[in-house]
C-alpha cells in the first residue's frame, strides 16, 4: 500500500469506473447496494446526468483489495439500468475535482493563506474576520498536496466532491476534431 | 382512438397478453382495484393461505412448467412475506413475476397504513424490480417484468402498484417487442458463447483422458437436457447432476453418477476431484458442491458454460469460459467435435478412467442399514419405497434437510423438471406450496412432497389451499421429531450436545391436522405399513394425503464432506469405512 493521505490519489489498490446508467429512480440505490450487499468498498462516487437524454454518468473510484475488478464489473452490469461501464486508467484519462474549504486565516497568517490559494491557482469565495472560506478545482493530487499545506494553519470544515473522469483523447482524436471544427462551419460562435 | 382502461384492468390485460394461465395470490387494501377486473379475466386464481405460499407456488409452477410464475398480493406486510420466496428464485434462477400493491403515490413516504418501501426491501433478491408512478406505464412495466425475468439467467422480478396508479385511467396499447429492448439499453444478455471458445472446448474434452460433465440447474433453465445426453454419448462421459440438476440427466443412465457435493456419493465427489477436465454446464461451483475451494478438483481444467457473465472466474477461475445459452453452447461443441473427429482427430483414451470410476460405483453406492425390528422406520427406506412405487412422471420437491437430502440421494430421477427443491436459499417449508404449484402446471401427473416435521409447521396451511382449489398433493411426512440436520451437526460437531433441535414427539397430531385441513391423513410405524401407505396415498386422486412416516432421529446423511473440508476428506457410511482407502489412489 503506498496510501499518501486518506484522500490517496496513488493508492494501488484504487480505480475508476466510469458508468452510463439509465437515470430512473432508485438507480444510485442500485448501484450503492450491490456494493455494500457484495462487500465492495466505495472510495468516492460522484453522479450527475450524461450528455445523452435519460443518462446519467456516475464515477465510482473502487477500492479491489479484496475483490477483483473484474467481478465488481460484471456484477455492476447485471443491473439492468447499468447500460456501459468503462473503466478509466488513470494514465489514459483526465480527473477533475472540486474541493471548498474554510481555513483558519488570522491577521497573522492570513496573507500566507491567500498566498497559497494564489500559487494553487484557487479561489477565495468567503471571507470573514478569523475565517477564509477557498476553493480549488483540479486534478485530485493536486487537491490533496494543496489540502495538506491549507491543513498547516487549520482546516474548520471541508468537503470535496469525489472525482470525475473521462477518457484521454488520443492524440489522432484531438486533431480530427480540431481539422472537424477548423473545417466546418456550424454557425456556432467558438 | 385508444380504449381507455383503468390501470388495473390493463395489469390484468397485460397479465392475460404474457400468457398468464395462473395467479397465486391474496387480496388486500392497496390491490384491492385489480382483483375487480380479475373477475372477468380468463386468468385463474388461486388464494393462498400466507404470501410466502402464493410466492413458492409460483416458484413450483415455474420450476416444472418452464413458464413464470406469477404471485399478486397487496401492500406492506404482504409484500414483506414475499420476500422469502423472491431470494429463493432468485438463487436457484427461477422465472417469477411478483406483483405488489402499494399505498397511493401521493401517501408514499408518509407511514401510510400498510407501507412499505417494497422496491427498497426487494431490490437485492429480485433481479429486477419498478415502481410504477402512472397508469399509463403500466403495460411496458409488465412487459420488461416478464422479459427481465424469462430471458437470460432467469430470476424474480417485481412490479409495485400504487393504488391511484391501478385506479386512474390509461390509453391502453401493449409494447412491441422492439420497444422492449429500446426500453432496456442495459440489458442484453448474450446467448451464442464465443467461436473461438466453444471450439477450444471441443478440442479439451476430446484431449481429456478423465473428463466429467459437471451438470447443473442452467441445463435446465435452458432446457437442454436432450442436448447434454447428446454430448454425454457422444464423448462417452461421466455426468454428476448438482441438487439443481436432478433428473437433468436421467440417473439411470449408465453414464450417470449421480449427485456430487457435501452429500453427494463418494463416486460423483471423488471423480471431479480426481478429473482432469471438468466440462461445466450451468453450474456455479457453489460451495455445497466444492467444500472447501483451493482443494477443489485440484489437476482439472475447466470449461465453464454460465450464461451469467459474472459467474465466469467467481469462484473457479475457467480454462475456457464460453458465455452463453447452455442449450446453444452444447449444439455447438456437439457440432465441433462431430467435425474434429470426421476431421481426423482421434478421441484420447478413456478406458483405464471408465475402469477406474467403475470400480468406486461398485464399492461405495448410496447404503444405509434397514432399521432392527420393532425399531423406528429408516428415512432412506421410505423414500426408496416411495421410488418404487411412484407413478410415471411424479413429481416430486421437498424441504429443506435431512429429508431433502435422503430424496435427492434415494428418489431416481430420470426425467427433467420433476425434482423441485430449495438449493440456493435452503429454504424450510418449500415443499408443500411448491408442490402445489407443480400440481397446477401439471395437473396430470401426481406431486409428491417429500418434508420433514419442521419443514412442514413452516407452512402446512396450505393444504388448506391444495384442498379448496382442488389440487391435491401427496405429503411423505418423514417424521423425526428432530430439526434433523441440526441435530446431526450437532452430533459430529458440538459433541452430541442437542441445544434446541428436539421439537415435540407428540404434539402436534400430524394425522388430525391434516384430517382437518381436508386431507386423508396416514400414520406409518413400521416397515411393512410403508408400501401399502404410499399405494392407497398413489389411489387417492381427489384430496391431498399426509403419510406421517416415524423415522429414527439418529439416522445421519451420509457421505458427507463438513463444512470446510476438502472434498478429498469425505466421510462415508459407516459400513463403508474400511474401503475409504481406494478413494485415495
Amino acid at each position: 500500500m503506498t496510501t499518501i493521505n486518506q484522500y490517496g490519489g496513488h493508492t494501488l489498490n484504487h480505480h475508476i469506473l466510469s458508468v452510463l446508467v439509465q437515470n430512473r429512480p432508485g438507480v444510485l440505490a442500485r448501484v450503492a447496494g450491490l456494493f455494500a450487499r457484495r462487500g465492495y468498498n466505495i472510495f468516492s462516487l460522484a453522479v450527475a446526468p450524461a450528455e445523452d437524454e435519460g443518462m446519467s454518468r456516475i464515477t465510482i473510484v473502487v477500492d479491489v483489495e479484496s475483490t477483483p475488478l473484474e467481478q465488481i464489473t460484471k456484477q455492476l452490469f447485471k443491473l439492468v439500468d447499468v447500460v456501459k461501464i468503462s473503466e478509466l486508467d488513470p494514465r489514459r484519462s483526465v480527473e477533475r475535482e472540486l474541493l471548498i474549504a474554510t481555513v483558519k486565516a488570522p491577521d497573522e497568517q492570513r496573507a500566507k493563506v491567500v498566498e497559497l490559494v494564489t500559487i494553487f491557482e484557487g479561489k477565495i469565495i468567503a471571507v470573514a474576520e478569523a475565517v477564509l472560506t477557498v476553493s480549488l478545482e483540479g486534478h485530485p493530487d493536486k487537491l490533496d498536496d494543496f489540502e495538506d499545506l491549507l491543513d498547516g494553519y487549520g482546516i474548520v470544515e471541508l468537503q470535496r466532491t469525489g472525482r470525475v473522469a473521462l477518457p484521454k483523447l488520443d492524440r489522432g482524436a484531438r486533431l480530427r476534431a480540431v481539422n472537424k471544427s477548423l473545417t466546418s462551419n456550424t454557425g456556432k460562435a467558438g | 382512438m385508444a380504449e381507455r382502461l383503468t390501470g388495473a384492468a390493463a395489469l390484468i390485460r397485460a397479465l392475460e397478453h404474457e400468457q398468464v394461465e395462473l395467479l397465486f395470490g391474496y387480496p388486500g387494501g392497496c390491490i384491492l382495484p385489480a382483483y375487480d377486473p380479475l373477475m372477468d379475466s380468463s386468468i385463474r386464481h388461486v388464494l393462498v393461505r400466507h404470501e410466502q405460499g402464493a410466492g413458492h407456488m409460483a416458484e413450483g409452477y415455474a420450476h416444472v412448467s418452464g413458464k413464470p410464475g406469477v404471485a399478486m398480493v397487496t401492500s406492506g406486510p404482504a409484500a414483506t412475506n414475499l420476500v422469502t420466496p423472491l431470494m429463493d428464485a432468485y438463487m436457484d434462477s427461477v422465472p417469477m413475476v411478483a406483483i405488489t400493491g402499494q399505498v397511493p403515490t401521493a401517501a408514499i413516504g408518509s407511514d401510510a397504513f400498510q407501507e412499505c418501501d417494497t422496491v427498497g426491501i426487494t431490490r437485492s433478491c429480485t433481479k429486477h424490480n419498478e415502481l410504477v408512478m402512472t397508469a399509463q406505464d403500466i403495460p411496458m412495466a409488465i412487459r420488461q417484468a416478464f422479459h427481465i425475468a424469462t430471458t437470460g439467467r432467469p430470476g424474480p422480478t417485481l412490479v409495485d402498484l400504487p393504488k391511484d396508479v391501478l385506479q386512474n385511467e390509461m390509453e391502453w396499447y401493449w409494447p412491441s417487442d422492439q420497444e422492449v429492448l429500446d426500453s432496456l439499453p442495459g440489458y442484453r444478455p448474450n446467448v451464442k458463447g464465443h467461436p473461438r471458445m466453444i471450439k477450444e472446448a471441443a478440442r479439451m474434452i476430446l484431449a481429456a483422458e478423465r473428463p466429467v460433465i459437471y451438470a447443473g440447474g442452467g441445463i435446465l433453465k435452458a432446457r437442454a437436457a436432450e442436448a447434454l445426453r447428446e454430448l454425454a454419448e457422444l464423448v462417452d462421459s461421466y455426468v454428476v447432476t448438482t441438487l439443481m440438476a436432478r433428473g437433468a440427466f436421467p440417473d439411470d443412465h449408465p453414464l450417470c453418477l449421480g449427485m456430487p457435493g457435501m452429500h453427494g456419493n463418494a463416486t460423483a465427489v471423488t471423480s471431479m476431484q480426481k478429473a482432469d477436465l471438468l466440462i461445466t454446464l450451468g453450474a456455479r461451483f457453489d460451495d455445497r458442491i466444492t467444500g472447501r475451494v483451493d482443494a477443489f478438483a485440484p489437476v482439472a481444467k475447466v470449461i465453464h458454460v454460465d450464461i451469467d457473465p459474472a459467474e465466469q472466474g467467481k469462484v473457479r477461475r475457467p480454462d475456457v469460459p464460453i458465455v452463453g445459452d447452455a442449450k446453444y453452447v452444447i449444439e455447438e461443441i456437439i457440432a465441433e467435435i462431430k467435425a474434429l473427429l470426421a476431421a481426423g482427430t482421434v478421441q484420447a483414451d478413456t478406458s483405464a478412467w471408465k475402469s477406474k470410476v467403475s470400480g468406486w460405483r461398485e464399492q461405495f453406492p448410496m447404503t444405509y442399514e434397514q432399521s432392527e425390528p420393532g425399531a423406528a422406520l429408516k428415512p432412506q427406506y421410505c423414500i426408496e419405497e416411495l421410488n418404487r412405487l411412484a407413478s410415471p412422471h411424479t413429481i416430486v420437491a421437498s424441504g429443506v434437510g435431512q429429508h431433502q437430502m435422503y430424496t435427492s440421494q434415494f428418489f431416481e430421477f430420470n426425467e427433467p423438471y420433476t425434482w423441485v427443491n430449495s438449493g440456493g436459499l435452503g429454504t424450510m417449508g418449500f415443499s408443500i406450496p411448491a408442490a402445489i404449484g407443480a400440481k397446477a402446471a401439471k395437473p396430470d401427473c401426481d406431486v409428491w412432497a417429500v418434508d420433514g416435521d419442521g419443514c412442514f409447521q413452516m407452512t402446512a396451511q396450505e393444504l388448506v389451499t391444495a384442498t379448496v382449489e382442488g389440487l391435491p398433493i401427496k405429503v411423505a411426512l418423514l417424521n423425526n421429531s428432530y430439526l434433523g440436520m441440526v441435530r446431526q451437526w450437532q452430533e459430529m460437531f458440538y459433541d452430541e450436545r442437542y441445544s434446541e433441535v428436539f421439537l415435540n414427539s407428540t404434539v402436534p397430531d400430524f394425522v388430525k391436522w391434516a384430517e382437518s385441513m381436508g386431507c386423508v391423513g396416514i400414520l406409518v410405524e413400521s416397515p411393512e405399513e410403508v408400501g401399502p401407505a404410499i399405494e392407497k396415498a398413489n389411489s387417492i386422486t381427489d384430496r391431498s394425503v399426509v403419510i406421517e412416516f416415524r423415522t429414527d432421529a439418529s439416522e445421519k446423511v451420509f457421505p458427507m464432506v463438513p463444512a470446510g473440508a476438502s472434498n478429498d476428506d469425505v466421510i462415508l457410511h459407516p459400513t463403508q469405512h474400511d474401503r475409504a482407502e481406494s478413494l485415495r489412489s
